[in-house]
């Protein structure tokens, strides 16, 4: 019964998004702004109703009703309670459901909160996301619905992908989502203004709070899927340039692009039209990503929804969208006023720079995923575009705005001095070439980039650091007098530093790879091996049975000079259901590096094949994206940013006058 | 996402015996040609997974091409050999890095175009841009100084 209530509730939100979008567009034609209002009750509803329905699935996956094909089909009495609430996202229709669920919570939010908001661009925002919904639930009810029952139902279910029995399932695509579809409402405000033909700095202050949240939100959920496969995969890689992650890496490089210019908006009422282009570009990554992943174009051994029937539905969602609010933009860009002149080398200047490297890597990477699709359909020619192309081509170009970074954030407003700011970069460059021209000598015949691109990353940290010094310390000035000087400085410009010192952060880890070590070798018990600065014993392999699988536990000893640090147990995990074998990994964190060890066969005399790896620094690559998603948090936490802050409700100025912080 | 990045790669493991990313027994006792072989083999891509170099890939089709190339580079070919062997036997969709041909021109020159173009927009936008704020025009004059009269 609870089932076809979460159905029913899918329908019923169908319903309410329809009026959420209908009903305000009508009444922005007539200018009519009490049916504008509308949209407020309606997006509040339709949330309530897809939470319902997403409620009801959840409630069928902990109950295991098998009768559920979807539960029948991802789930099994057997698997663990957090494993069963996160395999109900574990699959393409439970996954499409979250995905609606979250569009509709970001609509409630600016539902919710949105009373500072002029109420014609409220109705148009809550219409435009409503259009959205309204596309998306069609897709699930027609093509993807997750309450399909089965008759007879099973006795038990066909359990969880293996692969997918981890907590990072529990995390990543929660996380992930909330970026991709967090971009949905900065679609929305940037398609309402295009309605309105109006947008000005309040424009920016309103939206730019939603983009820092999808934007950390797409930060974290990317890195913590890259921290996944790393820990899964059993050999290491965290990041594989496979279509699917760039499909997630897009909208990231075009929203990062977007938060930056939406900043010189505020700021300074310019590049109006180019940050609108950018919230389409983001968002419109974002159903490509989804379009990509599950329309089974990409490639013939997918495991997830290869349905054609699925793949010509988003397709036609994406034309839709894309080319809606792309002809909507050519229509009304042009209507839009350029405000805020300002000389090239400015801190404008730079964050156009900034904005061309993002948007060229991010073409770089979709004409790397899309090219081989493409190229097949004309020709029939099959070619592969790998890691080494776009470390070459996005690479580089990263490598290049990195450098630009520091330049850019001491840059002032409207006219900067690039004298003084080099004068301010001397030590920051200094220290960077020092380490770089230090670390090449070291490993004198070693990789040639990782030196270039770790001296790059001492810069960006210590640059940024500098930074935040310049504008706190003075001459002769009392520590009480700096606390309060550090304490007056915005939270947006300590949030901006700290986002590109995390950037720093991971250069520095992806730059440390290159020095790893690895030792691929059948083992015997007792016996030690060196890999990096540590040694490693293997001491027993035994086996234990979980839940729903059974283990084949290595127990091994890392030894520092002799000196026990840690011990790790690398495991193979064989399921039982799906008659499969995982690998999981034995991971020992020491300082900032990691000893990685996977095992494979067994061999006859009780020796075992090992693969032990020493990452220096490894750990800095996620630590890094989380610095760089903190530093969004704090630039969220900005007093100016503060959504729906109750003082300036009353005293607004008139929509279209400057905006006061 | 990453999930179904995850599951393609189970997808290899189905239907193999679980074989593993490169094995000690598979490795060459030379180091110098092993390295090569290694090198080699990150240029590589596993056939049945996507975008995965045999170095990396459970499958077995992955653990065959890597024997096959440790067995040629024992024999004395050189890479380039072993590589255009590779490519004539599975076509350039085993090379991870695509090559240089009229088809991939676009492919390798289109960020760099897109660059140029951008860099290039960005001029031109600048030098047609007003650099101070345009004059008033006449109409405007008029209704500014009819405000300023009190009207």
């Amino acid at each position: 019964m609870i089932v076809e209530i979460g159905h029913y509730a899918l329908t019923l939100a169908l319903a309410l998004a329809l009026i959420q979008a209908i009903v305000p567009l009508w009444g922005a034609r007539l200018r009519d702004e009490s049916l504008g209002a509308v949209a407020t009750p309606a997006a509040l509803g339709q949330f309530a109703a897809v939470a319902a329905s997403f409620a009801a699935l959840v409630y069928a996956h902990l109950d295991s009703d098998f009768s559920v094909a979807n539960v029948a089909e991802n789930s099994h009495s057997a698997m663990p309670t957090i494993y069963k609430i996160s395999g109900v996202w574990g699959n393409h229709e439970g996954s499409m459901l979250l995905w609606v669920l979250i569009l509709a919570a970001f609509g409630a939010l600016v539902a919710a909160f949105g009373r500072g908001l002029p109420a014609m661009l409220r109705a148009n925002v809550l219409a435009v996301q409503g259009l959205i919904s309204i596309a998306f639930l069609l897709f699930i009810l027609m093509t993807s619905n997750p309450f399909a029952r089965l008759d007879p139902a099973p006795f038990e279910g066909h359990d969880l992908n293996p692969v997918l029995q981890d907590l990072g399932l529990a995390i990543h695509p929660p996380m992930l989502y909330l970026g991709y579809v967090g971009f949905s409402i900065v679609f929305s405000f940037a398609a309402a203004a295009l309605i309105e033909g109006r947008i000005d700095a309040a424009w920016a202050r309103f939206v730019r709070p939603f983009a820092l949240v999808a934007w950390c939100f797409l930060t974290l959920g990317i890195a913590m899927g890259s921290y996944w496969a790393y820990y899964t995969l059993g050999w290491g890689g965290f990041w594989f340039w496979d279509p699917v992650e760039n499909a997630s890496l897009m909208p990231w490089l075009a929203g990062t692009a977007f938060v930056h210019s939406v900043a010189v908006m505020e700021k300074r009422d310019a590049l109006k039209v180019w940050t609108i282009f950018l919230a389409i570009l983001a968002f419109s990554f974002s159903l490509l990503g989804t379009f990509l992943v599950r329309s089974g174009v990409l490639t013939s051994v997918h495991a997830f929804a290869s349905d054609p029937q699925r793949g010509v539905f988003i397709l036609l969602i994406l034309a839709l969208f894309i080319g809606g609010s792309l002809i909507l933009f050519a229509l009304r860009a042009p209507l839009l006023r350029q405000g805020g002149l300002f000389a090239p080398i400015s801190r404008e200047g730079a964050l156009v720079l900034n904005n061309l490297f993002l948007t060229t890597t991010c073409a770089g990477v979709f004409l790397g995923t899309l090219y081989p699709l493409a190229l097949e359909q004309f020709t029939g020619e099959k070619i592969t575009v790998g890691a080494p192309f776009f470390n070459l081509t996005c690479g580089v170009l990263l490598l290049i705005l990195c450098f630009l970074v520091p330049i850019g954030q001491s840059l002032a407003w409207k006219r900067g001095d690039l004298h003084g700011v080099a004068q301010r970069l001397t030590l920051a460059a200094l220290i960077g070439l020092a380490s770089a021209v230090a670390l090449a000598a070291i490993t004198e015949g070693g990789p040639v980039l990782a030196p270039i691109a770790a001296g790059l990353a001492l810069y960006i940290v210590i640059g940024s650091l500098s930074e935040l010094a310049a504008r706190i310390w003075r001459p002769g000035l009392s520590a009480g007098v700096l606390v309060a000087r550090a304490r007056a400085l915005p939270l947006s410009a300590w949030g901006g530093a700290l986002a590109h010192i995390g950037v720093g952060v991971t250069l520095l880890g992806l730059a440390a790879s290159a020095f790893g070590s690895e030792v691929i070798a059948t083992t015997r018990m007792g016996e030690a091996r060196h890999v990096g600065p540590y040694e490693v014993t293997m001491d027993s392999v035994t086996s234990r049975a979980g839940p729903n699988y059974q283990d084949l536990v290595a127990k091994a000893t890392i030894r520092s000079d002799g000196i026990v640090v840690a011990s790790i147990e690398p495991a193979k995990r064989s399921f039982t259901t799906r008659q499969m074998t995982t690998s999981q990994a034995g991971i020992a964190t020491l300082w900032f590096g990691q000893i990685y060890a996977a095992i494979g066969d067994q061999g006859p005399d009780g020796s075992i094949a090992v693969r032990l790896y020493w990452k220096p620094l490894v750990t800095l690559i996620w630590l890094g994206a989380c610095i760089m998603a903190l530093g969004g948090g704090l630039c969220l936490a900005d007093r100016r940013l503060r959504f729906g802050a109750p003082a300036p409700a009353r005293a607004r100025p008139p929509i279209g006058a400057p905006a006061t912080s | 996402m990453r999930i179904l990045r995850l599951a393609t790669i189970l997808a290899c493991l189905i239907g193999a015996s679980p074989a593993q990313a490169v094995q000690p027994n598979e490795m060459l006792a030379d180091t110098g040609l092993e390295a090569r072989a290694r090198d080699l083999s990150a240029e590589l891509r596993c056939m049945v997974c996507q975008n995965q170099s045999i170095d990396d890939s459970d499958a077995t089709l992955a653990r065959d091409i890597r024997v096959l190339i440790r067995q040629r580079i024992v024999k004395g070919e050189s890479n380039t050999q072993i590589r255009d062997f590779l490519v004539s036997r599975y076509g350039d969709f085993i090379l991870l890095k695509p090559p240089f041909k009229p088809e991939t021109l676009l492919l390798w020159f289109g960020a760099p175009l897109v660059l140029a173009l951008g860099a290039l927009w960005i001029v031109l936008g600048r030098s047609r841009r007003p650099t101070a704020a345009p004059a008033l025009s006449a109409e405007e004059e008029a209704r500014l100084a009819a405000i300023q009269r009190g009207e």
